[in-house]
């Protein structure tokens, strides 16, 4: 489990970039964090991942505190981030991150396994650099097969929809449920990703504005304008 | 050989013993082994130290070995290999130098290479440099490439610098006829106070040449680097050149372009990039469980090798 104590974010520019969260994520669940743009959600992953580190606050993970350990000894106690905006490297190959993630050498099956669930060919891909020759939407894809590859305890997915390309949402939400093991936060405004979610998360301003089902939350994305609900086809 | 020689060879040349193809060995300034096969003969120079290489027309898929090593201080090699690559070939050439220098004396390597190739053919050339040996004395290799090249043959020259060696100046310059292809994938580490210079000149004289010249460059420390490249289009050709170079410590890499299109239906292009790690790069290998200092090893290693 994962709990977050009275986490505040801020920088010289902005005071407010998280204010006073408090947030408990339990075991094989999945918790989606929505809201505006600039609402802190981005920030607040960054921070559970260690990438930020919050002016205030603890975050503790299975009991343990977080807060002084780097990105990769949480990436060693389990938590597996996917970025945003994939990133590019020069001269590292697929297979090469794919192994790196499963933290073995993986025999061609397994890669198939990772690169399929994505809708991608293990043998076109394997020995390709993820470098900027590769398009968004297959980037994403990538970095999606990492975390399933990973097969950590708490996946992070930061807008895992954006320039997901002709690829359709419905794998998406089959990946997010092959995950169930897992605990699963994922940062979305997609609407059949939060259909998905046991736990809706609204941020607004950095502050918790709600938590709930999608049935309880949809009205305020809504009516509040704060969160606009994203059809499929946005 | 002893052991030391052994390592040095398997580091240049891949080579665990005597090949079996066409090779020639060269030991502190010395020819010590040569063989030549039915289709490639090589052959010692009369008025100077080298040898010339002969490949038969029509050989294809056949290796030609011409490492050289040098074990002592106090040695200043000079070479010239010239290779005469017959019409239709395919051939692989790997050759290389590797300096073990254990003394207070500078040695050095210079080797200067010309390649004759014909029509149709295609070549590989591997080209791998090292020096090693906890001496102070300076492990110098200036490697010196000519390529002549004709329709519509094939060149691939790899070539690195990956350890140890303390200054060397790489000067390659080609001239490619109509159709003829140059491809230089080269990969350069210079660590401590080491300096690598690098020059580039292809004249691209024939109709729908293309040359393309990817140079990675990584230095740590205190080291320098210079990569200077100059592409001339006479004809309606294609001409790139890509140099990336990852900057630590207060190393410095100096990228330096030149293209001349002389035709107006050439075309020419040259990107560069230089500075540190991306900082995304490192979070991301992190998120995955590298340390830093795991990511920055893992980033180097496949932005050299790969």
């Amino acid at each position: 489990m994962l709990e977050i104590k009275k986490l505040s974010y801020s920088v010289k520019e902005n005071n407010d970039i998280l204010k006073d969260i408090n947030l408990k994520f339990e075991d094989e669940k999945i918790y989606v964090i929505t809201g505006p743009n600039g609402s802190g959600k981005s920030t607040l992953v960054k921070i559970i991942m260690g990438i930020l580190k919050q002016t205030s606050g603890e975050i503790f993970f299975d009991n343990e505190d977080l807060t002084a350990l780097t990105i990769d000894e949480r990436a060693r106690k389990g938590i597996s981030y996917a970025f945003q905006q994939p990133v590019t490297f020069k001269g590292i190959k697929v297979r090469e991150l794919l192994d790196l993630a499963s933290g073995e050498k993986n025999k061609l099956n397994n890669h198939c396994d990772f690169l399929s669930t994505v809708g991608l060919c293990a043998k076109d891909y394997l020995d390709r650099p993820i470098d900027d020759k590769l398009s968004g939407g297959e980037l994403k894809r990538i970095e999606l097969a990492m975390a399933i590859a990973r097969n950590a305890k708490l996946n992070i997915f930061d807008e895992p929809e954006a320039g997901i390309d002709l690829w359709s949402f419905d794998n998406l939400i089959k990946i997010f449920s092959s995950l169930k093991n897992a605990t699963n936060i994922i940062v979305s405004h997609q609407k059949k990703i939060l259909e998905i979610a046991d736990e809706i998360i609204l941020l607004k301003n950095g502050e918790i504005l709600a938590q709930g089902k999608l049935n309880d939350i949809a009205p305020m994305l809504e009516n509040d304008k704060c969160g606009r609900l994203r059809g499929e086809n946005e | 050989m002893n052991n030391i020689e052994k390592k040095l060879l398997e580091k240049i040349a891949d080579l665990h013993s005597i090949p079996s193809g066409a090779f020639n060995l060269r030991k502190n300034g010395q020819a010590v082994e040569r063989q030549s096969t039915k289709d490639i003969d090589i052959v010692p120079k009369k008025n100077k130290s080298g040898i010339d290489i002969i490949v038969h027309p029509n050989v294809k898929n056949k290796s030609i070995h011409i490492p050289v090593i040098i074990t002592v201080g106090g040695l200043n090699d000079l070479v010239y290999n010239d290779f005469y690559i017959g019409e239709n070939c395919d051939v692989v050439i790997v050759a290389g130098c590797g300096i073990h220098n254990k003394t207070c004396n500078t040695s050095s390597h210079n080797g200067i290479h010309s390649f004759h190739i014909g029509k149709n053919s295609k070549v590989k050339y591997i080209e791998r440099h090292i020096g090693e040996g906890e001496g102070s004395g300076g492990k110098i290799l200036n490697p010196v490439t000519r390529i002549y090249q004709k329709e519509n043959s094939v060149m691939e020259l790899e070539t690195s610098q990956l350890s140890g060696v303390t200054l060397s100046l790489r000067k390659t310059y080609a001239k490619l006829e109509d159709k003829a292809k140059l491809i230089i994938h080269e990969n350069i580490l210079t660590t401590e106070n080491q300096t690598a210079k690098t020059q580039f000149k292809v004249d691209l004289i024939g109709e729908h040449s293309s040359v393309e010249v990817v140079s990675h460059s990584v230095a740590k420390d205190n080291s320098y680097q210079e990569f200077k490249s100059d592409l001339i289009g006479k004809n309606e050709c294609f001409g790139h050149v890509e140099c990336d170079g990852i900057l630590l410590d207060k190393a410095r890499i100096i990228s330096i372009p030149k293209i001349d299109a002389i035709d107006n239906n050439a075309s020419l292009v040259h990107e560069a990039a230089i500075g540190k790690i991306a900082g995304d790069e490192l979070i991301k290998l992190m998120t995955l469980g590298l340390t830093q200092k795991e990511a920055e090893d893992y980033i180097i290693q496949g932005f050299l090798v790969n």
